[in-house]
């Protein structure tokens, strides 16, 4: 074949694609967001469409404190990514960790949340619309900042046990991507629950 | 030398041993563990295949109770059990799973890649999607179901509310229907991320996304798609299943929920995924129509933009499906627009391809056949929806046998079509051997002849008046004729079939021995043995256009000239 | 008013390359009465959608016919008739990929500005104070109709008045639903719309020649869809007059059949069933009180004879199995009874 003169090549610089795992995310993010998009908008679409009280202006409050938890534990994971890429592990550990506490000061605040609903306005999934509706997105929403907080964890633990390493900042910086995304969906069902809905 | 050339088709003795020695366990275990690509999209096309006799023996039987009026074959109940589950089956355990199948199977051949992103999600994205399908068909063997109530599910495949709660589906039909679909769409959902990391990441050297073949191209379309299309389906069956099960009000009408916002969800699911099974037969047509005709693609960079456009524009008309629930004028006005506006994409389609035989030396071989019967059949099912897209023509055609013709004009037509060009296209990579052709031709035949007999005639049957989803029809409502040569037709199409199940298991152990590259393609996965060896090739394979393998056959005349 | 009528009158657009394109595709332009054949439409609605769909008709047809041309030409063309030389490559041309992108997006637009004319024409007809309002309520497995202008409630067969473009009789339908969705289709009177619950929906019809018009739910409802049949009578105007006369009449008192009545009053028939005049005021099974003025039972299941009333009553599965209403375990002479009674209600 090299007898054929000018086989231009294959291609100019270095042969480079994107890293799977980053397309990967991306990936399963916009499949994710899909799916948060027809929770919410049969909440908005179902707003006021309750034939049973309690209303969201009776029973529910903005849940100010936890919003800027979730929302700064991006920040924090944020640092934790930079740590971990400068190879700094115990900064890498704390940042971490913090950003942990963050997500369970977070699912506590719901936890109360929805103890009061429940046991204070007897406000369940089956009371009303608003309740289905509510409990369901919330709810979706929470599983997931569990998910994240599992896996978070994980890494954690092989952090202390000093298994991670610079070598690993490109797999973390995927998990940190969907925290990130897990933090701006909050964003939305908190404007669509707390504040266009009540 | 190994930089600036591909490597050299690597001799037969590559191929790995037919039959894997040891005992029969061993080798089943082999099966199960498997992560590898070509292993994994084998078990999912024969999964596919034997849903697809599955399906098709139901909507034989659906054929053999509307062949006669007031026809005592099936009862009402099992009948609309059959429709259901014939319609849910052939969407999803043969239609997405074909298309899935395919894709595992040639993508990292084709943009010389040893295997796909993430080898072991794919193996757990099959088992699921294989559980999902087996759930589903449990509704059938649990008789009573799991608790003793219910079976196997019987309100349409689209499963319209309030039809599917609690107080009009007792029992358990309705859980198996959404739990096996969520299921199967987790798999789904994971091979669609697999399939787009893979096309994204894996390209071997010099492949840029410009010289990515179309079938690759389509498929990363589809996936994409995909993404945003099961997962509202998901999402609805969740809240179904809120319903049924904690008391949810979603679908309620009884407590304030809406009917309406259940068809919303299920055809923003339901359109797009038309086109996610559409797509790949394209995929297909887009290898065997330029191979037969011997000439490149037309309009490469056209087909990639139209097929980008129509998965676009396929998000923003579902409501054609409902026309007729009362829409404000208006919006039915907005849906007919969008929906025609899929016709532009598609008929540049059909158009290229057109060009792309014209001038060419076609050879008929059984694929080229195939493709050749879809390009019609395509053709009409597309203008039969132009028709359907009429909103007040549509007032008439809805729900009627006309949309039963429309669907399977392209879902049988163009669809199971492709699919059986594809596998005779591919088989021979697959297997090492070549499909008999013989069997192949009457194969084609019969399946054409039956297909037209049944679905041609279907169109009048809807003109006149014959809905959809019923068991049986007054026999004074001159539809018995046409119903009867309906069913004909499907018992031909049964016996093609058959036909085909047979060719595949004959020439697997007496086929024509096929070679690196019988039919003397284009595309890496020709450059390969037959069946590919594990780690697919010798060496990455170096590409500097859409055809590493014309500028290998034809140093005179390299496609790179030609590209910018 | 005017507006109403100036639309009914209103000419069929494109007839003539509408009839070319039946030629060619060999429609069945007229069945019997008793075929649904929405090419044979017999009032207003379905009159423009029958000529409309004569120019999409011909417009795609024209499309079929160039496109299948040059498939067909090229397939035969270009066979390949040696093997030894590969054809020229052609890469692409984007003059011709334009021509082919632009002449589809012209026919969108022409068909799109018909079809839009026409929803509008339809959807949006302004109701002339002439039409008569009937409300169509959906019930697994029958329909359920009440005219409030003349407090009559009946069931399964429609009957509604002549109507012609001098003085329209338009009958204006509103659509609902007692449990889950059906669709009320009449091919030849009109397109279909659906009956949603809690979802009130509205459609009319204008008919132009009496007669009796079959039609059916066309929304999967659940076991029995397939025998939720449904028959509209146009009458003419003294027709229609008697009729109404006939149905605002209490139910029929026959002492002869006081034993059916009886039997019929001491079962849990009056839980489901109304009879006006009577103990009997269930809402959940078809009015009774004029059964007799029906040519058929159940939903057109079967004609309306003694022995199929009988039958019926005595076991409603050999019929319709699975509808909704129970075998009601009488004796024979409680069957004969009842069944006397309600042939006395016409
Ligand atoms: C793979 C499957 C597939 C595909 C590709 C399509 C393609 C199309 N479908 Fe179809 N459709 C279904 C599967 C599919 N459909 C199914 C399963 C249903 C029923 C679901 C159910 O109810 O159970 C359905 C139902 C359905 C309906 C609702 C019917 C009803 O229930 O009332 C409508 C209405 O608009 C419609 C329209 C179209 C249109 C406009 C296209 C277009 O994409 C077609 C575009 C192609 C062409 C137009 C031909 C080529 C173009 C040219 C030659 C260029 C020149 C042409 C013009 C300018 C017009 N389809
Ligand atoms: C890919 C999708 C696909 C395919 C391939 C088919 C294939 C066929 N379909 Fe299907 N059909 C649908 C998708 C499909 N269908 C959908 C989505 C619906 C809507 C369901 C709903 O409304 O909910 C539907 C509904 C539907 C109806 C309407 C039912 C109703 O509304 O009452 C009918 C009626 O004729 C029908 C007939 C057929 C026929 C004759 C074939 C033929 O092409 C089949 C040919 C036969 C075979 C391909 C296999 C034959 C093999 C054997 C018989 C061997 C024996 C095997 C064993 C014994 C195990 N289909
Ligand atoms: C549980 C409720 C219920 C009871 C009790 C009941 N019916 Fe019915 N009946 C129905 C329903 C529902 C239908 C409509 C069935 C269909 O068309 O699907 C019906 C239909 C009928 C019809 C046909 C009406 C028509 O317009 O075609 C007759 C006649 C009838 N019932 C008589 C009786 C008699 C007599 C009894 C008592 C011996 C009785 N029904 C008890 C629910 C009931
Ligand atoms: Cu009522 Cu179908
Ligand atoms: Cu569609």
């Amino acid at each position: 074949m090299s007898a054929i003169p000018a086989i231009p090549p294959a291609y100019e610089g270095e042969w480079r694609t994107p890293y799977r795992g980053k397309v990967a995310m991306f990936g399963l993010i916009i499949g994710e967001s899909a799916i948060f998009t027809i929770f919410v908008v049969a909440y908005i679409f179902y707003i006021g469409k309750s034939l049973s009280g309690p209303t969201p202006q009776q029973v529910l409050e903005v849940p100010i404190f936890i919003t800027i938890c979730l929302l700064s534990s991006s920040f924090t994971i944020m640092l934790a990514e930079r740590a971990l890429a400068r190879n700094r592990l115990s900064g890498f550990a704390a940042w971490l960790g913090s950003t942990i506490c963050l997500g369970l000061i977070f699912l506590g605040g719901t936890a109360i949340e929805w103890h009061e609903l429940i046991f204070r306005d007897g406000l369940t999934i089956s009371t009303n619309l608003f309740g289905t509706t509510y409990y369901s997105l919330v709810g979706l929403h929470a599983t997931h900042v569990i998910i994240g907080l599992a896996m978070l964890s994980l890494v954690l633990v092989f952090a202390l046990a000093g298994r991670m390493g610079e070598q690993h900042a490109e797999r973390f910086a995927v998990l940190a991507m969907y925290w990130h995304f897990v933090d701006v969906v909050w964003v939305v069902v908190f404007t669509v629950v707390y504040i266009i809905g009540r | 030398m190994a930089e600036n050339s591909i490597p050299l088709p690597g001799s037969i003795d590559l191929a790995p041993a037919r039959e894997s020695g040891g005992t029969l366990l061993e080798w089943l275990h082999e099966w199960i563990v498997t992560v590898d690509h070509k292993r994994l999209g084998i078990l999912y096309i024969l999964y596919a295949t034997f849903f697809l006799l599955v399906g098709g023996a139901e909507a034989v039987a659906i054929r053999i109770q509307l062949a006669f009026p007031l026809n005592h074959f099936l009862s009402a109940q099992v009948y609309n059990r059959f429709f259901t589950m014939h319609g849910t089956t052939m969407v999803f355990l043969v239609g997405m799973t074909f298309v899935f199948g395919f894709a595992n199977y040639i993508i990292p051949l084709q943009i010389g890649a040893r295997d796909m992103a993430f080898p072991r999600l794919n193996a757990f994205s099959f088992w699921v999607t294989a559980f999902g399908g087996l759930l589903l068909y449990y509704s059938f063997l649990g008789g009573g179901g799991l608790y003793g109530v219910g079976n196997a599910p019987d309100v349409g495949w689209f499963a319209y509310a309030p039809l599917t709660a609690r107080a009009f589906s007792p029992g358990h039909a309705i859980d198996y229907w959404a739990l096996a679909l969520i299921v199967s769409g987790f798999g789904t959902v994971g091979t669609a991320i697999n399939v787009i990391a893979t096309v994204i990441s894996m390209r071997c050297k010099g492949m840029t996304m410009m010289r990515l073949p179309l079938f690759s191209w389509l498929l990363l379309v589809v996936s994409g798609l995909t993404l945003v299309t099961i997962t509202p389906l998901t999402a609805a069956q969740v809240m179904l299943v809120i319903d049924r099960y904690l008391g949810g009000h979603f679908f309620d009408t009884q407590a304030g929920g809406s009917a309406v916002v259940w068809m919303h969800f299920f055809w923003i699911f339901g359109h797009p995924e038309v086109y996610v099974l559409v797509l790949p037969a394209f995929a297909i047509a887009n290898e065997v129509i330029p191979v037969f005709s011997r000439k490149a693609i037309f309009g490469y960079p056209a087909m990639v933009a139209a097929s980008v456009g129509i998965a676009f524009v396929s998000l923003s008309v579902w409501a054609h499906h409902m026309f007729t629930i009362g829409m404000t004028s208006f919006s039915n006005t907005f849906f007919v627009l969008s929906t025609m506006l899929v016709g532009i994409p598609t008929g540049i389609k059909i158009f290229n391809w057109l060009a792309t035989i014209w001038g060419g030396k076609i050879r008929f071989a059984t694929p080229m056949l195939f493709c050749t019967a879809f390009l019609f059949q395509f053709l009409i099912a597309g203008l039969t929806g132009i028709m359907l897209a009429v909103a007040p023509w549509n007032w008439q055609l809805h729900n009627s046998y006309f949309v039963i013709a429309h669907f399977h004009y392209v879902l049988v037509g163009a669809i199971v079509f492709c699919i059986f060009a594809g596998f005779y296209y591919w088989y021979p990579k697959a297997t090492g051997r070549m499909l008999s052709e013989t069997l192949g031709k009457w194969h084609f035949w019969l399946f054409l002849i039956g297909f037209h007999i049944t679905f041609d005639t279907m169109h009048f049957v809807g003109i006149l008046g014959m809905p959809r989803s019923i068991y049986t029809y007054e026999p004074d409502r001159g539809w018995n004729t046409l119903n009867f040569v309906v069913s004909s037709g499907g018992i031909i199409q049964a016996i093609a079939v058959l036909i085909f199940g047979f060719n595949l298991v004959w020439s697997y152990f007496h086929g024509r021995v096929a070679g690196n590259d019988p039919w003397d393609a284009w595309t890496l996965e020709w450059n390969t043995t037959s069946p590919p060896p594990p780690y697919n090739f010798v060496q990455e394979p170096v590409v500097r256009s859409r055809r590493p393998l014309w500028d290998e056959k034809h140093p005179e005349d390299p496609d790179w000239g030609y590209e910018e | 008013m005017r507006r109403f009528r100036s639309f009914i009158s209103n000419h069929r657009f494109c007839e003539l390359p509408g009839r070319l394109a039946l030629a060619l595709l060999w429609l069945p332009g007229h069945g019997p009465q008793s075929t649904p054949s929405i090419m044979a439409p017999a009032s207003t609605p379905a009159q423009e959608i029958h000529s409309l769909s004569y120019f999409v008709l011909s417009i795609t047809g024209g499309i079929f016919i160039v496109v299948a041309g040059l498939l067909l030409y090229a397939i035969i063309k270009f066979r390949a008739k040696d093997s030894d030389s590969e054809p020229a490559q052609i890469y692409g041309s984007t003059q011709i990929e334009l021509a082919w992108t632009v002449v589809p997006v012209l026919i969108v637009i022409v068909l799109f500005l018909t079809t839009a004319r026409l929803i509008f024409a339809i959807q949006d007809a302004a109701e002339p104070p002439s039409a008569l309002n009937v409300t169509v309520i959906g019930h697994q497995f029958w329909w359920e109709f009440r005219y409030p202008k003349f407090g009559i409630v009946t069931a399964n067969e429609l009957h509604v008045p002549l109507s012609s473009s001098q003085d329209p009789q338009p009958t204006f339908l509103s659509l609902l639903s007692a449990d889950v969705d059906h669709s009320f289709w009449v091919p030849q009177l009109a397109g279909k719309t659906d009956l949603i619950p809690n979802h009130p929906n509205s459609t009319w019809i204008n008919p132009l020649q009496p007669g009796m018009y079959v039609g059916q739910c066309a929304q999967f409802c659940g076991v029995q869809h397939a025998l939720m049949l449904l028959r509209v009578y146009v009458d003419t105007p003294e027709q229609f007059a008697a009729w109404v006369r006939n149905q605002q009449l209490p139910a029929m008192q026959d002492p002869s059949v006081a034993a059916g009545r009886q039997v019929f009053e001491t079962q849990a028939c009056i839980n489901c069933h109304t009879i006006q005049g009577t103990v009997a005021t269930g809402r959940f099974g078809p009015d009774l009180t004029h059964l007799m003025s029906r040519q058929t039972l159940a939903a057109g299941a079967m004609a309306n004879t003694p022995a199929n009333l009988r039958q019926w009553i005595k076991d409603p599965d050999t019929f319709k199995s699975a509808c909704l209403m129970p075998a009601m375990q009488l004796s024979d002479q409680q069957l004969d009874q009842v069944t006397a009674y309600l042939l006395t209600l016409r």
